[in-house]
């Protein structure tokens, strides 16, 4: 039996694959944020050759188109034999993809901490590591934070080309009941509201926090 | 006691410091005048190892700062410094950038820590703003809170690097004050400042840089009345 109409069974298949989307963001913004701020780091500090390696390959990942490389690690995978689920390979690909943005907005931030306040800092007799963690971390997350949350958004909605290695999460979702009702502007209409509903209480998070921090400028 | 031996300094093909010698003894308060561009500020930079030198060598209490041997940051601890930019932590209050080394750097509790901050920052006039943030204050309150900073660390050297330099004139009257309160209470300060009224009243000695070298130092009162060397008259006319 096929119904041609929006029945409540849809509406429930497509949070469904809103969980899905808001799933494969949390990662991909877990482990992108922890690699970002570890190559980050090495970027803002480390040696010249290390740096200039380190942005080479970062600029590998940023140029190759996103569903390229969706599909590229999901053959990958078979060919090496290795028992992932196309979830996993989704959630690595764009974990991978989003430490290198992340990391240049590590780097920028750590650099944008005025040599001088950390002068001031050692001077006090803090460590190279106590300045960073106590001084330099704090003042650069305060500046990153816009960067971040932008680049947070951004991923949700990358996320959808997962949708090409068989996954199917909101936009997939959508699709399927298009398929079957054909009424994509009605449906993809909805689907654009999800995305919405879920963006939106992010940036509002992120205004909150930027307010809060404002008071020290 | 600070030993300054023989020290030179490069920045790349530039030498700002050609060999400088200098001892400040405990209690001493030395003011270093001269020219910008004489190496005054790298001097100070050198002593608390904030700068590396090429030769030459600095000991402080019998430490020398650039041993590979030494601990930096415990040697820093009895160096305080304070800028011509009073480089707060803008994401501290008034208390926590007071409070922040003596918790991380000597391992004091939070109290300790708290009680030995507001004594300070009493000390230097900021009892009230102990809750603000640095940007509430003006550029004088910044430098007093710099001040009080470098005190928590219960330092025993003071070095002062053109600290009314960056301050509208009205505000450079609090700042002085409050060095002045410094050294009648005993403490070794060297201080680089182009303030040659305050250098004459609060200086056991007077330095003279010149081109990377001290060229006359001597009592305040016999620099600044009767100097030796042509260039220091020639300075001292310049300023006065």
């Amino acid at each position: 039996m096929l119904d041609t109409s929006l029945t409540s069974g849809d509406l429930l298949f497509m949070l469904k694959g809103a969980g899905v989307t808001l799933s494969i963001t949390f990662w991909a913004m877990i482990g992108g944020t922890i690699f970002g701020l570890g190559f980050g780091l090495a970027r803002a500090t480390a040696t010249w050759w290390v740096n200039a390696a380190l942005g080479a390959v970062f600029d590998v990942f940023r140029s190759v188109p996103l569903l390229i490389q969706f599909v590229l690690a999901n053959s990958f995978k078979s060919i090496i034999g290795l028992h992932w689920s196309a979830f996993t390979i989704g959630c690595v690909v764009l974990a991978i993809y989003t430490s290198t943005y992340c990391a240049e907005i590590v780097r920028g931030a750590i650099l944008a901490v005025p040599v001088a306040t950390r002068r001031a800092a050692r001077s006090l007799g803090l460590s190279y590591w106590q300045d960073l963690r106590e001084v330099v971390f704090p003042i650069a997350l305060r500046s990153a934070l816009p960067s971040w949350i932008g680049l947070t958004l951004g991923v949700m909605k990358d996320t959808s080309l997962v949708l090409w290695i068989g996954i199917i999460e909101l936009l997939r979702s959508s699709q399927i009941i298009v398929t079957r009702i054909q009424e994509p502007l009605f449906v993809l209409m909805i689907a654009g509201f999800i995305y919405f509903l879920m963006s939106f209480p992010i940036s509002l998070l992120a205004k909150r926090l930027e307010k809060n921090w404002r008071e020290y400028e | 006691m600070i030993e300054i031996d023989n020290i030179t300094k490069s920045f790349g093909p530039l030498e700002v410091l050609k060999g400088v010698s200098m001892v400040v003894k405990r209690g001493e308060v030395v003011s270093v005048i001269g020219s910008s561009g004489s190496g005054k500020s790298t001097l100070l930079m050198c002593i608390n190892g904030l700068e590396s030198i090429n030769s030459g060598r600095i000991l402080v209490d019998g430490t020398e700062v650039h041993a590979r041997a030494t601990n930096i940051n415990t040697l820093r601890q009895k160096i305080g410094i304070v800028f011509q930019q009073w480089n707060a932590f803008p994401h501290l209050t008034v208390l926590e950038n007071v409070m922040l080394a003596p918790r991380k750097v000597l391992g004091m509790s939070r109290q300790e820590a708290e009680a030995f901050a507001i004594k300070n920052l009493s000390h230097v006039g900021l009892g009230h703003k102990l809750t603000v943030y640095p940007s509430k204050l003006s550029g004088g309150q910044q430098q007093r809170m710099a001040i009080a900073r470098a005190l928590a660390m219960s330092p025993h050297y003071m070095l002062f690097d053109e600290v009314t330099s960056a301050l509208d004139p009205q505000l450079v009257g609090e700042v002085l004050d409050t060095m002045r309160l410094l050294s009648s209470e005993g403490m070794t300060m060297i201080v680089v400042t182009h303030e040659m009224r305050f250098a004459r009243e609060v200086s056991d000695r007077v330095a003279f840089m010149h081109q990377g070298r001290i060229h006359e130092i001597g009592p305040s009162e016999q620099v600044f009345d009767t100097p030796h060397q042509p260039e220091t008259i020639n300075f001292l006319k310049s300023v006065l």
